[in-house]
Parts: structure tokens; C-alpha cells; sequence
């Protein structure tokens, strides 16, 4: 658009990313997915209220809808699309759908980095711990019976993996 | 309660098969109709109405239009054909050009190159009002002698209900109110949609997230005036629906301004938008009065239902019918005076929304039932029990249940089901009322256990002409499917691949693109597409495999009557041969199209008496809250749970719908509601409706009772509306044990535990 | 409209000088909601991410000195949550896990929200803000900081660059209402801290003002009613009289999220339940 003033780089999944002609109000999550094509993220409230935004900033999960793009320079994003290679699924991923996680799936991608994120930081997390770290992931679909059945799964395969 | 599959197991009925669509959702490479995006796209925004009740006098766009980046800007006088849609009554305009009815009301449209440019393009359009007074209460509607707000009227519609002797009388009377706030069925994956214009614009294609293709493609053509081919739509991936994809959004808006600027367009609500775009549930109120017997036999119910449709038809009328049609609950009873009104307000339009009138009515008939045990000194399960609804009971229509209905097997099995253990000494901050705010310490809390019982139509009623369309080909042991049916996140595409499987004994099912290039599939709602599409994809895998055995019959010479289907097999119950079916498909195509349709239905009499409902199912839930009694906070603790499913096709998809019904209904009786203040929408975002959290999930525990209806297709009734139904109640009452107040409303607010 | 990113806070401070209208954008949890909500339109912008002296934490001899740029989660259970329990707890329940990895603490004295999570935490601790321009560094007293509904004392050309707080001997808590069990912006909240080396309590609250109230009236009653230099348990009468005192301080609104009547009884509970937590 023609107020726009911006050039600037991301660093996103590991490749940089030059983004042009921008809007300096352009978050994250526009950036991401109407500019440099990563559709995984998804936008469901532009307030940090839902989760489905989700991305690693230098290894946080945070709100991409929430993160103004320009200011991501300089910092490592990863996004669902950035967790695993499209041909081969990772554990948790995988554990969404064997365990019925997944409905409608428009918080699903959101949901996978945050699990993701809870699994790296803490291996063998607590119900409640569990509970706490997705209480930022709104799901509408499947009142995260199944969610919690995924992560658990996902927990007990890795602890059998290590033994 | 685990229910996965084995990788061993076919993915046939009754096994818990997975999503085709799962992988690729959890990736981030399943398009949604958000994520669609063409070459040269425009983005589109709408004007809306800052007021809930104005006359246009002026409409100035010559600011907008001169924005650099801004293609078009359009107004009523634009729309070629229909000015009005409405999936009931055409009585919603497309864009207002007289009087704008509600808060958000679409007025203009606009497409530009970048969201922004559309931001500011809306901001420079100048709108002169004169502001009215809006018509807010239902009372007031009600009321003859206010002027109506609309050529059709200020009353959608009223239905007396007149059943058995209306001066029985019992030996106790028992008598509520009960309030039910406005709920925002708040799906996750918001309006979206995008429109390519035919070259010479005499066509448009429409991919757009949606629950019915065919009744969306037959408005917009209306609007567009254009014959209804020339309209083709293709259903986005849908995040979510619950109801709030049933009425028209933002479809004949995108395509318009396709049109007009001879470019794809794209239009993305967004959350705000959203709570503005799409209608809501009925808040309403319900005054009730029930004669028992001192036993507390039910003799007779009197009573008035009075809900809220806001400024447009939508299907206010429908959802007063089952509203009032399900008044007596699942329970016996001879006896009925009732009448109900919908009523037209400037509040937002409301229409359809998971249990259809018949959560407002539950909220009803279980606090009553509650009142009931306790006037006659019965327990809850037990009032419950003593007038338990069973086959061949009649309803207050004068519709006898001809089918199953398990309503005294539901409670018993749920009352089965184990009770939590008392919270523990140790029980940390987060499983305590409160949460993550600290307010709460264990000798705060009271526990309480609460019953909600719920009778739910399945599919479209008085006479509405339902049918469901789906194709099948079959050729080198692959079958592909082919239908409308809005997959929306229920997992039809799964049912549909697992009916394929049983029925022609293949492993790997297709699915065909969903679009309108096939007959209509009807709505993703009414808990209808297990019954009614899964009913076509097994009609027409069924005309598949009659034509496969006929075939194989005619190469060997044998009587297509002995040939059946055993696992991937074709086998000769006469005989010796057995054939592979993919062996016996190579080389072969074989094309069947089903139409299913279900009986006949009837529409009510004056008296609200007719067969107008097509089949029936049951639930029950027992609640357990925790509750701050004194902060008047509460955690919902426990959801025990057995629903009348007839068969449990997929045990995983069946649990996922009954768990995330169940935190639906526990957001109506805890925390969700649209605010309204003087038409005045107050809480149009995620920070201020809230939604149940992972931290708000509780613990469900789950028994389907599997009594299969033989007038189902497959066995199996729909599933996805009885889940949060009752447990609204459940919940409210369990709060009202707790606390031992008498709470009317729902939701349940702090301030109406403790103040 | 230029986004600048300083990668010092000298660089930070002298472009905000030269452009004292730009917009200070710390963790943008704030911000961005006001841009993607058109509550407010860009212009300037000046990020402070790459401003290393605004994730500093430092121990002074009497309390500490938090870097104004230090995420929440660090004060939630990261590497600074032994710094104040309060704060702890208050951090804990702003936003989601991923608002409290981006959002932080000067951030919130920015914004000066009344529900503003920690601001009730930093009022009974009677902290010290730190605001630096290129004339140099001023402190000011939490309490002349915040002046009203999202107004504060920062004039342009300053940086919130730190937060003092004391080091407390003593019980310190933080409790906040709000309808669900996660994730909810305060309907009512408080903050008592327990000084035992002066015998004094103090009582904060939030969301029920249109900034952050000190029970000034509930504390000084307080003190003239029992004995504060230990943590012995407290009568009913007391503990009853001083949540009344508390609560006739508050000075709510009736809104989308909760009504006047309800908010002042909150606080009034919350103010006992603290208290009794603090004397046991």
C-alpha cells in the first residue's frame, strides 16, 4: 500500500526472509502468512486470546498476532511449518490425531508448538502442568479431552523411547 | 478412556478410524477458507452500523473512492438483484439502504489492495443518521402498540400448543422462571471467503467456509441475479461452525465486489467483526408451571416461551418449534397449555446455534424437574426416573415416539458412573475456583452435584422437504466419494470413508472436492449428516456393490443374490469363489448417485399438534461443581455423561463430540454471554467473551447407549447437539445445590452466587 | 513512519529524543492489540527488544533493581520469581503463557491499565520507577507514577528503563477474581505485603479505580489494631473490620465485566483472605 516504508528481514524456520513495502502496523502473524506464504499459523482473535497465532520467538511461544513484524528482526522464528518436515510428522503431531485431537483443526497448528514448546521445556510435565501451559490455545471444538489424551502419549512414547 | 484403533484393524464401522484431514491440520497445510489466496487479489471489508436503530439519510463515498489502492466501494443500489436474503424469510438486506436495525449491519462494501487501504477506506465513508430509539425488550415487542421496526413486523412468530385436558389439575403446582443469556456459538476459524470472477462476468466461482453450499449458492444467485449454475461454490475448510455458518455472512458481499472489479477477492472477518457477522443464540425467557401428582407425576405443564431474534428473521421461527415442542423434556406428559413467541428487536439477529431452541427450553423444564423432587421429597434421579419418557409415549404435539428411546437408561447409567473424590488437602491453587487468581483455600469451597436430562429432535422438521445427495465410483478396488456436506470438523469425512469401507469391502476411499457440483447434501446441523449423508453414502456404496456383485455374478455365473461382502472380499455363500474386491473392480468403473431422504414430517395445527419432528435422542449429565461461595466462583469439577447414540460408528469421533458439546454448554452456564446494553453489543471480542479453557475443561466421564433405531440409515442418531444440552442445567443445578440458591439465569454470574 | 530498533540504550534514548511522538514498543502485547484493533495508528515506533540494559536484573543492598524489559514469565517461575512472591503470583496470572513470555513488566507500568496485573504488587511494595532520558535518570514513586485510567507521569522523552522494589521480610500475596480459571483480565484483584521489620501491612488494589488504590484508612487501622511485627493469627473482628475498611476504599464501576457492588465486595474478601494467609 502506498504509506508503506518498510524493508526489513526475518529469520523464519532457519531461512531469511525479506519482506518489502510493508506496513509498519503489519503483525507478525499478517507478515508470515499473507507475505511470506506460512498459512500454518492461524489468526482467531488479534489478541493474544486464542493461542492459534502460535510461533517460537528465540525458542518462546508466543502470539505472532501480537508481535509487531518489524521488530522480529534479528530473532529466530519457527513456525508449525518449521517443527517437522511435511513428509515426515513429528510425535506430537502424530498423537493429535491418533488420539482424536484434532476436529475442525483451526487451533490445531497452534496447539502443536505450544505442546511442542511445553515438551522442551519440561519433559515429563504434571496434568495440571499440562493444563496451564495450553490454557493460552482456545479450542471450541473438543473440549481438550483429546488434546490432553495427545500430550499424555506423547510423554509416555518419549519416557518408553529413553528406557 | 482410550479408544484408539490398532494400525491392524480395517477402518470400517464401529472402529475408531482416523481423519483423513488430521496430518496435514496439525501441520498447517489444510486450507481453510482463510488461507486461500489468487494472484492479483483485492481485499474486501464492510461498512457496518455504529447503531442498533437509525434512518440512513446520506451515504457519502467520494472520500473512499479516491484513496489510492481503493477499487470499488458498494452500496444497496449496487446489488443486481434481490436486495434482501434470509434462509427463512428474505428479510435481511444485503446492504441497509433505509433503516439500519441492528449494531454492525453491513451498510457499504469495499475492496482494496491491502487490508489497511480497507480500513481506511470504511473510515472515509460518511453515513448521516438519524438516530431512534432501539426496540430492546421482548416485553416491548410483544407489545401491539409499539410501532414495528421492520414492514414485516415486530413478532417472527407465535405458537399455542393445546394438548389433552387444559384444566387437569394435580396436586401440587410448581412454578419458574428461567433466563437464558445470548451465546455466540464463537467458532474458532473465522468468516472467510474468496470469489473468482468468470472472464466475461457472467459467473462466479465462491470458495467459502459454510455449512450448507446449496442454500448459500441459491441466495447469493438470487442476489446476484444470476441463474443458480452460474454461481459455484467450494467449500474453504471450515474452522468451526456450531450454527454460525447457516445464515449468510459475507458471501454475497465477496462475490459482488468479484464482480465488479473483475478481480479475486478476498474478505476475512475478523474477531470483532465476527461477533457482528453472524447471528447468535436466542437469550429468551421461559415462565413454566407444572401440576404433579404428590407422587410428582407430571399431570400437566403451562406455561410461555418468549425469545429474543433480534432484527431479522434468520431461523427464528424454527428454533421457537423446537423450543416449545420440547418444553416437557424427556418425561410423560398427558397435558399441555403452552405458547411461545419469537420476536423481532434490534438487537443482533439470532438463528441457529447447536441445540436449537432446545437448550433454552432445558434450562427450563430441568429446573423445574429439580423443584419438582424437591416439593414432593424425591431425589433428583429419582423424579426423573418416575416420569421417564420410553418408545411409544406421546409428546405435547400429539407425535407419538415411535422409536428407541432409552431416557431411564441414561440416567441410571449415568448415575453409575463413579462420583469424584472430594478435593484433596493437597489440591493446588489451579483445580480450586479461582484458578490461576489465588482467591480461593479449601474451606471456601462447597461442592455441589446437579442433573440435567434433555429430549433432542434430529434433522429438519415440519415438513421441510430434506434430502441428502452423494455419489460413489468404484474401479480398481479405490472408491471415490462425492458430496456437499460441509465438513466443518464433526468428521464426516471420515464416516463417510469408513461407510465406503464396510459396504464395498475397499481400504482406500477417495473423497472428491466438496462443491455444488453435485445435488445438495442439505445443512451440516440439526444433528443431521451421520443420518442423512451417511445415509446417501451408504445408498449409494450400496448401488455400487449391487452392480460389482452383478458383475462378478455375470463373469462367473452365478446369481448375484449369493455374493456378500467379508472384509475385502467378495465371496460366494453358495460356493467356492472368493475375490479380492480390488481383483474383482480392476478394469471396471462403476458410477451410482443415491438421493436419501428421511419420512415425512408435518407442520402443527393451530393447536401445535402434528407429527412435525422425525426422530428423537436422549441424553443425561450429572454436573459437579466446586463453588467460592462467597466470591460466587465456580469449577466445573466433573461431567458423568450416557447418551443415546443408537450405534457408535467412530468411539473416538463420538467422545470428541460429546466432550467438546459438554464445554460448550458448561461456557452457557458459567461464563458466556454477548452483553447487551440498549442494542449496544459490549463484549465483541476474546478478552471479554470468554470461552472455557484448558484450565475450565472438567473431567467427563462417558457411557453410549448403544440401542440401535432402526429407522437410522446406519443404526446411529445424530450425535453432536445432545451433548450440550442438558449439561447447561446440570451444571446451573449443581451450583444451586451448592449454594442453595435459587438461580434463574444462566449463565451464572459471581454477583448472582454471592450478592 | 519508521520503525527503529536501538540496540543500546543510549541509541533508544537519543531517538526518542529526536522523536519524542514515537510509539516505545517493549513486548507489544498492548500495542498490538490497539493497532489491530484501530485504537491506535502507528506513526513512529521505537523496539526496545534489542535493548540489553532493559533485560537487566541487578541485587541492590536493600531490594532489586528489575530491567523494565524483563518478560513476565521470569518473575512467574523463571530465573527472578525468589524476588517477590507477589509478583510471582501476579505475573502468573496475566494473559496466556505466550503473553507472559512477550509482555512485561515496564510494559505494564507503560500501558498503567487499573487491572493492570502487577500494578497493584509494585504499589504495596511502594516501588521505585526508573525513567531514563538523555538528561539523565529520575526516580519516582510508584504511587506519583500512576495518575489515572492509562495515564502516567513519563513524560516523552523518557524510557521506563527500571522497577526498585525492597527486599520484604514478611508474608506477601496477591489474589485476583476473574470469571474463568485462566487467562482473564482482573474483575477485582489486591496485593497485601506483610513489612514485619516495620510491623506495617500494606493493601493494594486493582480494577476497582481508575488507577491502583492504597488502602491507606484499612492499613493505618491496621497498625493501631494489632500487632504487626510477628505473624500471629488475627482475630475474626479484625480480620472482618479491616476487608469492610478495605473495601470502602474501592471505588469501582459497574461495566461489561462485572458490577460496582460485586467489585467492592471482592475486595473485601480478597483483603481478608490475604490478611489471614499473612497472620496464621
Amino acid at each position: 500500500m502506498s504509506t508503506s516504508s518498510e524493508i526489513y528481514s526475518l529469520r523464519v524456520n532457519g531461512t531469511d526472509q525479506h519482506v518489502k513495502d510493508a506496513w509498519i502496523g503489519e503483525s507478525l502473524l499478517y507478515v508470515l502468512r499473507e507475505r511470506l506464504g506460512f498459512m500454518g499459523s492461524k489468526g482467531a482473535c488479534e489478541q493474544g486470546e486464542c493461542g492459534s497465532c502460535t510461533v517460537l520467538i528465540n525458542n518462546d511461544a508466543v502470539c505472532s498476532c501480537l508481535v509487531m513484524a518489524a521488530s522480529a528482526i534479528d530473532t529466530d522464528i519457527i513456525t508449525v511449518e518449521g517443527l517437522a518436515p511435511s513428509e515426515s510428522p513429528n510425535d506430537i503431531q502424530q498423537a493429535f490425531v491418533a488420539e482424536g485431537a484434532v476436529q475442525c483443526g483451526f487451533c490445531t497448528p497452534g496447539l502443536i508448538v505450544a505442546v511442542h514448546h511445553l515438551l522442551e521445556t519440561n519433559s515429563s510435565p504434571s496434568e495440571i502442568e499440562v493444563k496451564e501451559a495450553l490454557s493460552g490455545n482456545i479450542c471450541r471444538c473438543t473440549g481438550y479431552g483429546r488434546i490432553f489424551s495427545a500430550v499424555q502419549l506423547v510423554i509416555s512414547q518419549r519416557e518408553k523411547s529413553i528406557s | 478412556m482410550s479408544t484408539r484403533t490398532t494400525s491392524k484393524q480395517r477402518e470400517v464401522l464401529g472402529v475408531s478410524a482416523l481423519r483423513p484431514d488430521g496430518l496435514a491440520k496439525t501441520q498447517g497445510t489444510f486450507s481453510f477458507s482463510s488461507d486461500y489466496t489468487a494472484d492479483n487479489m483485492l481485499w474486501g471489508a464492510t461498512l457496518r452500523s455504529p447503531h442498533p436503530y437509525a434512518r440512513i439519510i446520506s451515504i457519502d463515498i467520494s472520500e473512499a473512492i479516491k484513496i489510492d489502492g481503493v477499487e470499488t466501494v458498494l452500496l444497496a443500489s449496487d446489488v443486481p438483484g434481490k436486495l434482501t436474503y434470509g434462509l427463512i424469510a428474505s428479510d435481511q438486506p444485503v446492504f441497509a439502504s433505509e433503516f439500519v436495525r441492528y449494531m454492525g449491519e453491513p451498510i457499504a462494501a469495499v475492496a482494496a489492495d491491502h487490508p489497511e487501504t480497507c480500513r481506511r477506506a470504511l473510515d472515509a465513508i460518511v453515513v448521516h443518521y438519524e438516530v431512534l430509539k432501539p426496540l430492546t425488550s421482548i416485553e416491548d415487542a410483544l407489545n401491539p402498540n409499539t410501532p414495528s421496526i421492520h414492514p414485516d413486523g415486530n413478532v417472527f412468530r407465535h405458537q399455542h400448543i393445546l394438548h389433552g385436558d387444559a384444566n387437569a389439575t394435580g396436586d401440587i403446582v410448581v412454578e419458574g422462571e428461567y433466563e437464558i443469556g445470548m451465546q455466540d456459538q464463537a467458532f474458532l476459524g473465522l468468516e472467510a471467503a474468496l470469489a473468482y470472477p468468470d472472464s466475461d462476468g457472467s459467473g462466479i466461482e465462491l470458495v467459502v467456509a459454510t455449512q450448507w453450499l446449496h442454500e448459500d449458492q441459491k441466495q447469493i444467485a438470487d442476489c446476484l441475479a444470476m441463474p443458480k449454475e452460474k454461481v459455484r461454490l467450494q467449500l474453504g475448510g471450515v474452522g468451526g461452525a456450531f450454527g454460525a455458518r447457516e445464515d449468510i455472512s459475507l458471501q454475497v458481499h465477496t462475490c459482488l465486489l468479484a464482480l465488479r472489479t473483475g478481480r479475486p477477492v478476498k474478505m476475512q472477518y475478523t474477531r470483532e467483526e465476527s461477533f457482528f457477522g453472524h447471528v447468535h443464540r436466542h437469550p429468551g425467557v421461559i415462565s413454566l408451571k407444572h401440576h404433579v401428582t404428590n407422587e410428582g407425576r407430571i399431570v400437566k405443564i403451562e406455561g410461555t416461551m418468549k425469545l429474543d431474534g433480534g432484527a431479522y428473521a434468520s431461523t427464528s421461527s424454527a428454533v421457537l418449534i423446537n423450543g416449545v415442542t420440547h418444553i416437557q423434556g424427556p418425561y410423560k406428559c398427558p397435558n399441555a397449555v403452552f405458547d411461545g413467541y419469537a420476536v423481532r428487536t434490534n438487537n443482533p439477529p439470532c438463528g441457529a446455534m447447536r441445540g436449537f431452541g432446545v437448550v433454552q427450553a432445558c434450562f427450563a423444564h430441568e429446573g423445574q424437574m429439580d423443584k419438582i423432587a424437591k416439593a414432593v421429597g424425591k431425589s433428583p434421579v429419582e423424579v426423573r426416573l418416575l416420569n421417564a419418557m420410553e418408545k411409544g409415549d406421546t409428546l405435547i404435539t400429539g407425535q407419538p415416539v415411535e422409536s428407541v428411546a432409552p431416557v431411564a437408561r441414561c440416567i441410571r447409567e449415568t448415575d453409575a458412573l463413579p462420583l469424584p473424590e472430594p478435593l484433596s488437602l493437597s489440591a493446588g491453587t489451579m483445580e480450586l475456583p479461582g484458578g490461576s487468581g489465588r482467591t480461593s483455600e479449601l474451606h471456601n469451597i462447597k461442592r455441589g452435584i446437579g442433573w440435567g436430562v434433555s429430549i433432542k429432535n434430529l434433522m429438519y422438521s415440519e415438513g421441510f422437504d430434506d434430502s441428502a445427495e452423494a455419489r460413489c465410483t468404484l474401479g480398481d478396488g479405490v472408491a471415490t466419494l462425492k458430496f456437499a456436506t460441509a465438513e466443518v470438523g464433526q468428521g464426516f469425512v471420515v464416516l463417510a470413508q469408513q461407510i465406503a469401507r464396510t459396504v464395498l469391502g475397499v481400504d482406500v476411499v477417495v473423497l472428491d472436492r466438496i462443491d455444488t457440483n453435485i445435488g445438495s447434501a442439505g445443512s451440516t446441523s440439526a444433528s443431521r449428516q451421520t443420518w442423512m449423508s451417511g445415509g446417501a453414502v451408504d445408498g449409494a456404496c450400496r448401488l455400487v456393490r449391487e452392480r460389482l456383485f452383478e458383475h462378478v455374478a455375470h463373469m462367473h455365473g452365478l446369481d448375484p443374490l449369493q455374493l456378500i461382502i467379508e472384509d475385502t472380499d467378495i465371496v460366494d455363500t453358495m460356493g467356492p469363489l472368493r475375490i479380492s474386491v480390488s481383483e474383482a473392480s480392476k478394469g471396471v468403473k462403476i458410477t451410482q448417485t443415491f438421493l436419501h431422504q428421511h419420512r415425512k414430517t408435518e407442520e402443527l395445527d393451530e393447536n401445535g399438534q402434528g407429527n412435525c419432528h422425525v426422530a428423537f435422542a436422549f441424553v443425561a449429565h450429572r454436573a459437579v461443581v466446586d463453588v467460592d461461595v462467597e466470591l460466587g466462583l465456580v469449577k466445573v469439577v466433573q461431567i458423568a455423561t450416557a447418551q443415546d447414540v443408537g450405534r457408535s460408528l467412530n468411539p473416538l469421533a463420538l467422545l470428541g463430540q460429546i466432550e467438546g458439546g459438554i464445554a460448550q454448554g458448561l461456557g452457557l452456564a458459567v461464563m458466556e454471554e454477548i452483553i447487551m446494553q440498549n442494542g449496544i453489543v459490549k463484549n465483541p471480542s476474546f478478552t471479554d467473551y470468554l470461552l472455557p479453557t484448558a484450565l475450565d475443561a472438567p473431567d467427563v466421564l462417558f457411557i453410549p447407549i448403544e440401542e440401535p433405531d432402526p429407522q437410522a440409515p446406519l443404526g446411529a442418531k445424530g450425535v453432536g447437539e445432545p451433548p450440550c444440552i442438558s449439561v447447561t442445567p446440570a451444571i446451573v443445578a449443581a451450583i444451586r445445590d451448592a449454594t442453595g440458591i435459587d438461580l434463574k439465569r444462566t449463565p451464572v454470574r459471581p454477583q448472582d452466587i454471592c450478592l | 513512519m519508521t520503525i527503529f530498533s536501538p540496540r543500546s540504550l543510549t541509541e533508544a534514548l537519543q531517538v526518542l529524543n529526536e522523536h519524542p511522538a514515537a510509539r516505545l514498543l517493549a513486548g507489544g502485547t498492548d500495542t498490538m492489540v490497539e493497532i489491530n484493533f484501530r485504537h491506535f495508528e502507528p506513526s513512529d515506533i521505537i523496539s526496545l527488544r534489542h535493548v540489553q540494559e532493559l533485560q537487566v536484573f541487578e541485587t541492590l543492598s536493600t531490594g532489586y533493581r528489575l530491567g523494565a524489559a524483563i518478560p513476565y514469565k521470569q518473575f512467574e517461575n523463571g530465573s527472578f520469581s525468589h524476588v517477590s512472591g507477589a509478583l510471582s503470583e501476579a505475573s502468573r496470572t496475566v494473559g496466556s503463557p505466550q503473553i507472559r513470555a512477550t509482555g512485561t513488566i515496564g510494559g505494564n507500568l507503560g500501558t498503567c491499565s487499573p487491572a493492570g496485573d502487577t500494578l497493584p504488587v509494585l504499589s504495596a511494595l511502594d516501588a521505585q520507577i526508573e525513567l531514563s532520558s538523555i538528561n539523565g535518570i529520575r526516580m519516582l514513586s510508584i504511587h506519583d507514577f500512576m495518575l489515572g485510567v492509562k495515564r502516567n507521569a513519563r513524560v516523552s522523552n523518557e524510557i521506563i528503563t527500571a522497577i526498585h522494589i525492597p527486599k520484604i521480610n514478611g508474608f506477601q500475596g496477591y489474589a485476583k477474581v476473574g470469571v474463568r480459571n485462566a487467562m482473564v483480565i482482573s474483575i477485582a484483584s489486591a496485593c497485601l505485603i506483610h513489612n514485619m521489620d516495620k510491623s506495617h501491612i500494606a493493601l493494594a488494589l486493582g480494577a476497582v479505580g481508575p488507577t491502583i488504590i492504597r488502602c491507606r484508612t484499612a492499613e493505618k487501622w491496621l497498625t493501631q489494631n494489632a500487632d504487626l511485627s510477628t505473624s500471629t493469627a488475627l482475630t475474626t473482628e479484625v480480620i472482618e473490620e479491616f476487608g469492610r475498611l478495605a473495601a470502602s476504599e474501592a471505588l469501582p464501576i459497574t461495566d461489561h465485566r462485572s458490577t460496582a457492588e460485586y467489585r467492592k465486595h471482592a475486595v473485601g474478601v480478597l483483603a481478608q483472605r490475604l490478611l489471614k494467609r499473612a497472620m496464621k
